[in-house]
């Protein structure tokens, strides 16, 4: 039984009380919510979850609520309880859907220390992924989201989850948040592309979200195999372009762009290097997507790959 | 390990069980006292304790727990990640550990006057089971009074600093504490406090620090050495309800059960444990250490051991039992009943107590409550 099979009646209901268990790959959440708007975005942007019976186990809860009070009429707010705490500062009512996929964030973040966690896109084809590791503005999403329309399985917009055991990497199929004129150019190059609301006036300007493709979430369960790692800048004018970039810089780079590199320690260390062994490395510049496509597909024929890093 | 029908209700160690709120018992504290009976938790079971562990920091602990039963393939599959995420942090938590005790030997190399581990460092590197799990807020150790200045000079040399500089925390740590100000390496996280007794200098208990060096136990091939056991058990048992936080509590707990159960093997143990107790003026903590892991763990002590301890009025030990049960017990924000925070702030006013004479304390806490106003 997924989100979308569920009558949006009884969704609501059970969103209310007791919360919604989903099953999103490798963490299983709870959300509750008795926010009207909230709970219609969250059935578009996770629709096709499997949702799971009340009562098992689940990683991490989150409640949206609105405060009592004043805060409830004037400038409406909304505050996320993770476990039944508070933890985040209160947002505008309007930015619900934002809050808790930030919260969300936070939760695996702060918590889900048995992956060596960076701060990535990642796409896969063929087993072999593609990550895409990047601070906020350097076009990730973008691209990320692109990927997602062009025959990329797309594993995670924000979350390379790299395991210890082995560094292959786990799905987390999340929907991918655009920002500001990447909604817009997203909407233009996959028709296709399912967006939600455009929410004005976050702190990171308009956003919107996009929900993650079909066939990602079905194989949320899939792993892939670290292949590339590509650190992607936008610039204005600039021809799509990819420079080699040696092992060494990739690999501190990756753990620069880690949640728990440090915190970890070895096993943090002995993951990211055995991921980048396998890895052809790249800084990648580019303005247009139409420019920018061709070079990733290029990457995935055998006779595209280098000899070595050095 | 012995077996058990798969009935997935726990009965709850005594104490826990006079909840008159009526809401659901904690099971992390049945988790705690009888680990064994972890891989017949139920899914929902395990839902509430991982939730319950995770506030109380125990994560760690129950992750050791079910390692050392070799169950981590019985318990179901979703919970076994938030214990691997723990294990992993605890690991390498245990390894900072370790290398900030190296680099202390470093810069005190040359000196010979034996360096006392205590708490969780000491039961890391004494091997002991109360270190198993265990997340580590800083290293502290103990010297000789008479080579405190020594060891501050060294450290400093070497590169740690005083993580407060304030003139009046200063003055607290120097002429009223039993510790010097608490001092981290400008290049690592790991905080060391440095003592030389195990109880301030002013307070109503008081212990003779040449007593605990004395009887100090070297530890294989080094100059570090960890308290001896009865006084392993006195210092974990006066360091009880120091802080106002639940998680501070209930690892003092944990160690002290951790401690009693594996020491509990030498036969002559609990009679040393006693007279050393009133050797050292310390019969008093030994009671309330021996009742609540006895209430809130089920720890085997033997039989009218607490009778031969100093027992508390009546009035006394029941106000103890009802503060305890509401501060040390852990509960979920769902399940939370009234009187935790009251109780919580009475067991550390009488910790504050304890520290020091009344007019000391009339003064400090004066001067703390006027700078969180100013700072305000």
């Amino acid at each position: 039984m997924t989100v979308g099979e569920l009558a949006r009646d009884e969704f609501l209901a059970r969103l209310e009380h007791p919360g919604i268990s989903l099953d999103t790959g490798p963490f299983l959440i709870r959300i509750k919510t008795a926010i009207g708007e909230l709970a219609d975005e969250v059935r578009f942007l996770y629709g096709e979850f499997p949702v799971l019976p009340d009562g098992g186990i689940t990683h991490f809860r989150l409640e949206l609520r609105r405060p009592a009070g004043l805060r409830r009429w004037w400038r409406p707010q909304v505050f996320s309880l993770f476990d039944g705490e508070r933890r985040f500062e209160p947002m505008p009512l309007a930015l619900a859907i934002p809050t808790l996929e930030w919260s969300l964030n936070w939760c695996v973040a702060a918590n889900a220390h048995h992956h060596v966690m960076v701060h990535s896109a990642v796409l896969e084809r063929d087993g072999r992924a593609l990550l895409l590791p990047g601070t906020p503005g350097a076009g990730k999403s973008t691209l990320c989201a692109a990927l997602a329309h062009r025959g990329w399985r797309l594993l995670s917009d924000e979350f390379a989850l790299l395991r210890p055991a082995d560094s292959q990497l786990v799905s987390w199929p999340r929907p991918i948040s655009l920002k500001g004129p990447s909604i817009d150019l997203i909407r233009a190059f996959a028709p296709d592309a399912r967006l939600g609301r455009t929410i004005p006036g976050t702190p990171k300007g308009p956003v919107a979200h996009l929900r993650p493709p079909s066939a990602s979430v079905q194989r949320a369960r899939d792993r892939a195999e670290p292949a590339w790692v590509v650190f992607p800048t936008y610039r204005a004018g600039e021809p799509a372009r990819l420079t080699p970039l040696s092992r060494a810089r990739a690999f501190y780079r990756l753990a620069q762009f880690s949640f728990n590199y440090e915190l970890l320690g070895p096993p943090g260390f002995e993951t990211l290097s055995r991921a980048i062994d396998g890895c052809d490395t790249y800084d990648f510049t580019y303005s247009k997507l139409d420019d920018a496509l061709p070079l990733f597909q290029a990457l995935v024929a055998p006779s595209s790959r280098r000899v070595a890093g050095s | 390990m012995r077996s058990h029908s798969s009935k997935p209700s726990w009965r709850p160690p005594r104490g826990v069980s006079r909840d008159r709120s009526g809401r659901a018992r904690p099971l992390l504290l049945q988790a705690l006292a009888e680990p064994e009976r972890l891989p017949s938790l139920s899914a929902a079971g395990w839902d509430r304790l991982l939730r319950e562990a995770r506030r109380a920091e125990m994560l760690g602990r129950i992750a050791a727990l079910v390692a050392g039963l070799g169950a981590l393939d019985r318990i179901p599959t979703p919970a076994r990640d938030p214990l691997e995420a723990a294990r992993l942090i605890v690991e390498q938590q245990q390894r900072l550990i370790r290398w900030e005790i190296t680099r202390i030997l470093h810069a005190l190399a040359g000196s010979d006057f034996p360096i006392v581990l205590l708490k969780g460092a000491a039961y890391l590197l004494a091997e002991l089971p109360a270190g198993r799990g265990r997340l580590f807020a800083d290293v502290d150790i103990m010297v000789p009074a008479e080579q405190l200045v020594q060891v501050e000079e060294r450290l400093l040399q070497a590169g740690w600093e005083f993580v407060t500089l304030d003139r009046y925390d200063e003055r607290y740590y120097r002429s009223w504490s039993h510790e010097l100000m608490p001092m981290r390496h400008r290049h690592r996280g790991i905080v060391v406090d440095v003592h030389h007794n195990i109880l301030p200098p002013v307070g109503r208990l008081l212990a003779d620090a040449r007593l605990l060096l004395e009887a100090a136990r070297p530890l294989p091939g080094s100059r570090l050495a960890v308290l001896a056991p009865p006084d392993m058990i006195l210092h974990s048992a006066v360091h009880m309800f120091q802080s106002g936080e639940l998680h501070s509590a209930l690892r003092d707990l944990t160690d002290l059960d951790a401690l009693l159960r594996h020491f509990a093997r030498d036969p002559g143990f609990f009679d040393a444990l006693v007279a050393r107790a009133h050797a050292l003026g310390l019969a008093r903590p030994l009671f309330y250490a021996l009742r609540n892991t006895r209430r809130l763990l089920g720890t085997p002590t033997p039989e009218g051991l607490e009778r031969r301890v100093d027992i508390p009025p009546r009035p006394v030990r029941a106000l103890m039992d009802y503060l305890v049960s509401r501060a040390m017990v852990p509960r979920l924000p769902d399940a939370t009943p009234r009187g935790v925070t009251l109780s919580r702030w009475a067991l550390h006013v009488r910790y504050q107590w304890q520290r020091m004479p009344a007019r000391l304390l009339a003064r400090h806490l004066l001067h703390k409550a006027l700078s969180r106003r100013a700072a305000r």
